[in-house]
């Protein structure tokens, strides 16, 4: 926890501690460099693997988002996933990431046959101009993607 | 801590369409204070569940990108009557609970 307090420390103010920060990076260490300070593609990627697995197929998941947010600081988005949320056939968990974020995770989301229809929605808050990616792991252990690209014109993240 | 969440339950197309506001700033633990320049340190909440009748149909598992006042909503199936419980915890452990009844 503390490690990533320092990370997003660092990132926050990135243009300024470009140069005086190394050090500082140095401490904070799992090889981050000032480039990837925010997330990338990569982290966000890694970050879905360490939470449904690698792989999953396209598909099924509907990412309802503005093309353009104006204020990345509250950012409308829905999730839904093509599942019938029956006993049998439900999704049971949705992950939400960022790629341009300081932190890749955005929400996650343990549902259960209980809901109704697969649909959330909630409030983020976005860096930059950047693609969202979900994940959902069904009740039968399949994994689906999707991913959907937002632009952002004022970055949402403090700091 | 935050307070007064805010929950609106309604019937819509066959099933109940649950919506959740709570009124909280969300500290990223990212921004700096203007005058000290110390970051100000990480508060937000990190755990939103929903129950209907006891047991658990949502949970949500919340990051710092999540806006402040956090906002959701969710469809839950239709069941005769019953009672919906939420609760939202904060990265301090403390909890605040609201609850909306469903009439047949």
């Amino acid at each position: 926890m503390s490690e990533k307090h320092i990370t997003t420390a660092v990132l926050g103010r990135r243009q300024v501690l470009k140069g005086a920060g190394l050090g500082a990076l140095a401490v904070v260490g799992a090889g981050l460099s000032a480039k990837d300070a925010f997330a990338t593609p990569e982290t966000a990627a890694a970050y879905l693997d360490k939470m449904v697995g690698s792989g999953g197929s396209e598909g099924k998941i509907n990412l309802k988002l503005p093309e353009i947010a104006e204020n990345g600081a509250t950012v409308p988005i829905t999730v839904s996933v093509d599942s019938p949320m029956s006993a049998d056939s439900y999704v049971k968990t949705i992950h939400l990431v960022a790629e341009g974020n300081p932190n890749p995770e955005l929400i996650s989301f343990n549902m259960s046959p209980g809901l109704g229809k697969a649909e959330i929605s909630t409030r983020v808050r976005l860096g930059k101009t950047q693609f969202i990616r979900a994940a959902a792991v069904m009740s039968d252990g399949s994994v689906h993607t999707g991913s959907k690209e937002i632009k952002v014109t004022i970055g949402g993240c403090g700091g | 801590m935050a307070k007064k969440p805010r929950v609106k339950v309604s019937r819509k197309g066959g099933l109940v369409e649950i919506k959740t506001l709570i009124s909280h700033k969300m500290e990223t633990g990212l921004r700096k204070d203007s005058k000290t320049g110390e970051l100000i340190p990480r508060m937000i909440i990190n755990k939103f569940v929903c129950k209907f009748n006891g047991e658990e149909i949502l949970s949500a598992d919340m990051h710092s990108a999540v806006a402040a006042n956090p906002y959701l909503a969710f469809y839950a199936k239709d069941a005769s009557s019953g009672t919906f419980d939420f609760a939202w915890t904060d990265d301090k452990g403390n909890t605040v609970t609201a609850s909306a009844d469903v009439k047949a």
